[in-house]
Parts: structure tokens; C-alpha cells; sequence
């Protein structure tokens, strides 16, 4: 049916054709409806104390109701909007130095950032998420798919690029693990809920280090717990392609495995931060200095050489680390 | 003048909202002015001025908050154009939930944060179902799945809203949020213009002073739970 005669359709056949129409009356307060009145007839003599508590007059709820109709069909369908690359054009430094690089990068990709604190690590991240075109203090310029994208993007939550991981981002909603992913599932409006809910919670125990079942509570999540969930949901439920990685701890979760995970997904992989072996993870390394891209290393055959090394002494610090928890001391061993 | 309303639950992060995005805004020498509206004491006038930004406070005291608002809008237009500046900003709370400062035809922003729990953008009537654009702030501290459920449940209450995602700390967002405010209408008074929606009323003997409980007691508008 045309969008615009929505108004005037009898609601029974709207709410069987837009099962998620129920939504936006109940969250207004409305929850008895004659199905066999129109939108239309429905706002004009609907109880004004109701529509006044409800903070909407017969004119915005249709206005309303049909944005909303239009913004969930979009949603449903915005699954098909596939992003393979994005390519950042360089701008200059905080000095005005010109960065001069054209840099694509691709879906399956994992490119880490490094840099000192405050160098401008977190600007770059910002261009991409807000598909800069010259008009940030950086003047660099993002194109998708190698072209300059539709700027009703930028605004879109549907199309948000980006989805983001850091160590600072806790749980804070009060859920069991199930209903937590099913809500997000709902979001989504997916259809096999039940599905990727069981799909999540077996990859998420698949990277922490402690099980957990889908009834606990998102609270009691240990930290790696909740970072293997974190990463499980983003991989299999969130829409952006792009997913940006702020330094996570290398305790109770196979980074390894969260890595291989998110690009089995599609998904370009940037990841922020300090720490070698994660540094080492990416096919490529953007190093940041001055608020400026100043160099491009790509991962070469001699550092693969080295990440076995890496990787241990890490192993090292995390075995020192669980033998000091334990009330161990530190003694002459741990130089073997 | 351009005029943009800023609103929003107390804590939400307007005030950073707005200061992060006049960074942006300074760097075109626009000249900017905010009248922040609250009801017992307010600090940020402060924050304003160590940006450079011509601020102005009203607060309400033992007046409602947004009628408060409504009745000293218009005072606020000509201070800002006496001051010739090419943008004012009001930043108001939406104390209660329901009531909602918004002027038709003028740019109407609502902050929301991702801590104040999923079912919020079900719990604020007007003052974000009739916003253009919803700012949502705090997501750097809550999961991506937790930011995703919030923006859609703010995207069900007021589908015909931008919603953008600002961090008060760093400023992430706030860019883009500058570049709407650029396309704000111009105004030269706001006189004869209407709210988007009108406010709670509340006349009853508890508006003029009244302390005593008791149904003896309340006279005027007054509305009762079904128990």
C-alpha cells in the first residue's frame, strides 16, 4: 500500500501487515484498538485527555506513525546495505603538514592504530564514523565503496558505520544474558531470534575463559566474560561493518579468536592500541603522530617471524600475573 | 539570529552537548549566546564564559520550570539581538518528562543518555517525540548491543528525528551536530510563534501555596490515581 493512504486503512489490516505498529501505540499508552477504524478516524476523536498525556495531537500521531512505519521498513531492509571498502583520503596534521596518502581498506581486513595518547588516534576514528569530506579539523575525506557517500547517511542510525569495543564499556542494562540478546534480536527486527541467541552465547564461551549459561545476569559477568559477549553480539548482531577495537585487556578472552571471529562476520577491524601482540594483529599499522596518519607499516615476513615470541613473553606476564593472585612470590624462577 | 532549543533530563549532558559543539561553531567566528534555564542554581554559566560565549541565567525558583521558560523566551530573543549575536541557544531541563519547550519552526534538540535505562525514550513525552534532533551522550561507557537498543527504542518514540551520537568528554559527534545547527532558522522574534505541544497544567491550591493533605484541602485542576 502507498505511504501516504497508511492513514486511511482500517488499523486491523495495518497492525497484520506491520506487526511492529502495535509498538508504537502501546508507547504512547494506547492499547485498545478498533481494528475496524483508519488511522485516520481513530486520531480525530481519540480521547484528548489520553492524547494529552500521551504529548501528541491527533495531527502528530499520524505524522509520527507514519515516520515510524517508514523508519522500521528501512531498518528491516537496511541489512542488504553492504559496505566492501572504505578509503581514506589524507588531510594534514595538526600542524598543516599534508598527509598525502590515499589508503583503501577492506572488509576481512584488520588494520591496527598505534601511536602516543593524545597523538590522534581517536580523531581518525571519528573521520570515518562521521564520513568526513573535508569539513573536519583534520580535512581528510572517507569514501565507501570508493565513492563520496550519501550524506543522509551521516545522520542514519540504520547505516551507523561503526560499532564500538573498549575497555571502559560495561553492562549496565539489569537482564539475564537471554533476554539481554533477545531484546537486541527484536532491535534488529531479525526473524530467527531464538537462533542467534543460542549462536551468540556459544561463541561468547567460546572466547572467555569461564562459562557462562544464558541465565546469568549481565551484571555478574566477569569482565572477560562481558568482553566475549560484548564481541559475540557485535559480530553476529550489530549491523555496522566497520568495528573499532579500543584496547582490550589481554585477561580471560582469546583475543586471537575474537579477531578471527569479527572478520569471519565481514567485518573491517581497526584496532586502537598499545599493546604488541595486538599491534601485531593487523595486516597493516597506521602510526599517528601530531593528529596526522605518519606512516603506513605493512605487517612484513619478519615480523610474522616475531609474533611467536611476543606472544610468549606475554603468556609470561599473564602466567606471572594468575601466580601473584595465587600468593605466590617472585622469585629467581621467573627469569626461566 | 538563528535560534536552536536545547532540552533534556537534568544530568543528560546538555551542557557539554552544547559547549562541545560551539567549539566547532567558534571556529566559524560566529558570535553565540546561551540563556540557560534551570530552577535552583546553576554553575555552567561559568563553563560559558571561560569558552566566550555570552550566557545569561534564569532561574525559576519556586515556579514551574518550563512555564518559567515560556514567559521569558521572548525577553531572551531581544537580549540576543541587542547583543548582535548570529546564534542563541536556550538550554532548558525537561524537569518532569512531558513538558517540552519546543517552538514550531524552530530547531529543537532533545539529550538523552545511555545510562538513564532502556524503557527512557518511552518514558519522555514531547520534549523528544517532537524533537528534529535526538543527541544521545554516555555511549562510550555502556556495550554497543546496550547503545544499539537505546537508539532504536529513541528512534520508536520520535521516528522523525536525527539521532546523533555525542561523547560530552571528547567531543565525538558534536561536529555533526554543528553542522545542523548551522541550518537553524533565522529569527528576529519569536512572537505569535507556538509550542510544538502545550504543557501540563496544574492549577490547583498546591500552585498557590497550599501544604495541607487532605482532600478538603485541594481545589482546581486536579486529577486522581484509579486505585
Amino acid at each position: 500500500m502507498a505511504k501516504e493512504d497508511l492513514a486511511s486503512f482500517k488499523l486491523g489490516e495495518l497492525l497484520a501487515q506491520y506487526d511492529y505498529a502495535r509498538d508504537f501505540f502501546i508507547s504512547i499508552g494506547i492499547n485498545d484498538i478498533d481494528s475496524n477504524r483508519s488511522l485516520k478516524d481513530f486520531a480525530g476523536d481519540i480521547n484528548q485527555e489520553l492524547l494529552e498525556d500521551a504529548g501528541l495531537n491527533g495531527e502528530q500521531l499520524i505524522t509520527n506513525f507514519l515516520a515510524f512505519i517508514d523508519k522500521m521498513e528501512t531498518l528491516k531492509k537496511s541489512s542488504c546495505n553492504i559496505v566492501e571498502s572504505i578509503t581514506i583520503i589524507g588531510g594534514n596534521d595538526k600542524f598543516g603538514q599534508e598527509e598525502n596518502i590515499k589508503l583503501e581498506l577492506k572488509v576481512g581486513e584488520v588494520i591496527s592504530i598505534v601511536g602516543p595518547t593524545g597523538s590522534g588516534k581517536s580523531r581518525l576514528l571519528a573521520d570515518i564514523e562521521c564520513l568526513a569530506q573535508r569539513d573536519t579539523p583534520t580535512n581528510r575525506q572517507i569514501l565507501l565503496n570508493g565513492e563520496i557517500p550519501d550524506m543522509n547517511r551521516r545522520f542514519s542510525i540504520e547505516n551507523k558505520l561503526v560499532a564500538q569495543l573498549s575497555q571502559n564499556m560495561n553492562f549496565v542494562m539489569d537482564l539475564s544474558v537471554n533476554d539481554f540478546i533477545k531484546l537486541h534480536a527484536e532491535s534488529r527486527m531479525i526473524d530467527h531470534v531464538e537462533k542467534v541467541v543460542q549462536e551468540i552465547v556459544k561463541c561468547a564461551n567460546e572466547l572467555a575463559g569461564e562459562k557462562f549459561t544464558r541465565d546469568t545476569p549481565l551484571t555478574q559477568l566477569s569482565g572477560g566474560q562481558s568482553r566475549a559477549l560484548m564481541i559475540a553480539d557485535t559480530a553476529l548482531l550489530s549491523l555496522s561493518p566497520i568495528v573499532l577495537i579500543d584496547e582490550i585487556e589481554n585477561a580471560g578472552i582469546d583475543r586471537k579468536k575474537a579477531i578471527e571471529l569479527l572478520l569471519k562476520e565481514e567485518k573491517l577491524v581497526l584496532i586502537s592500541t598499545h599493546d604488541p601482540v595486538l599491534a601485531l594483529m593487523g595486516d597493516k599499522r597506521l602510526v599517528i603522530k601530531n593528529g596526522g596518519i605518519h606512516k603506513i607499516i605493512v605487517l612484513s615476513e619478519q615480523e610474522k617471524q616475531y609474533i611467536d615470541v611476543l606472544e610468549k613473553i606475554d603468556k609470561k606476564m599473564l602466567q606471572i600475573r594468575s601466580h601473584l593472585r595465587n600468593g605466590g612470590v617472585i622469585d629467581e624462577s621467573i627469569t626461566r | 539570529m538563528k535560534i536552536v532549543t536545547v532540552s533534556g533530563p537534568p544530568s543528560s549532558g546538555k551542557t557539554s552537548v552544547i559547549i562541545k559543539t560551539i567549539e566547532y561553531l567558534k571556529k566559524d567566528q560566529l558570535e553565540i549566546g546561551v540563556v540557560k534555564f534551570d530552577s535552583l542554581s546553576t554553575y555552567d554559566d561559568e563553563m560559558y564564559k571561560k569558552l566566550g560565549v555570552k550566557v545569561k541565567v534564569g532561574l525559576s525558583g519556586n515556579l514551574c520550570p518550563d512555564h518559567y521558560y515560556m514567559t521569558n523566551i521572548e525577553d531572551s530573543v531581544k537580549w540576543g539581538i541587542s547583543e548582535k549575536l548570529d546564534m542563541l541557544i536556550s538550554e532548558s531541563a525537561g524537569l518532569c518528562n512531558r513538558c517540552s519547550p519546543h517552538i514550531r519552526d524552530v530547531l529543537a534538540i532533545c539529550v538523552i543518555d545511555n545510562l538513564s535505562g532502556i524503557n527512557t525514550p518511552k518514558k519522555i513525552g514531547p520534549m523528544l517525540r517532537l524533537a528534529d534532533i535526538v543527541v544521545i551522550t554516555k555511549g562510550d561507557i555502556v556495550s554497543q548491543a546496550e547503545r544499539e537498543v537505546f537508539a532504536f527504542r529513541a528512534k520508536q518514540s520520535s521516528p522523525r528525528a536525527s539521532i546523533i551520537f555525542i561523547n560530552g568528554i571528547t567531543g565525538q559527534g558534536a561536529y555533526d551536530l554543528s553542522l545542523r545547527l548551522k541550518e537553524a532558522n533565522d529569527y528576529e522574534s519569536v512572537i505569535d510563534k507556538k509550542l510544538r505541544f502545550s504543557m501540563p497544567a496544574a492549577v490547583c491550591s498546591y500552585c498557590t501555596g497550599e501544604i495541607r493533605i487532605g482532600e478538603k484541602y485541594q481545589t482546581g485542576n486536579i486529577k486522581k490515581i484509579k486505585l
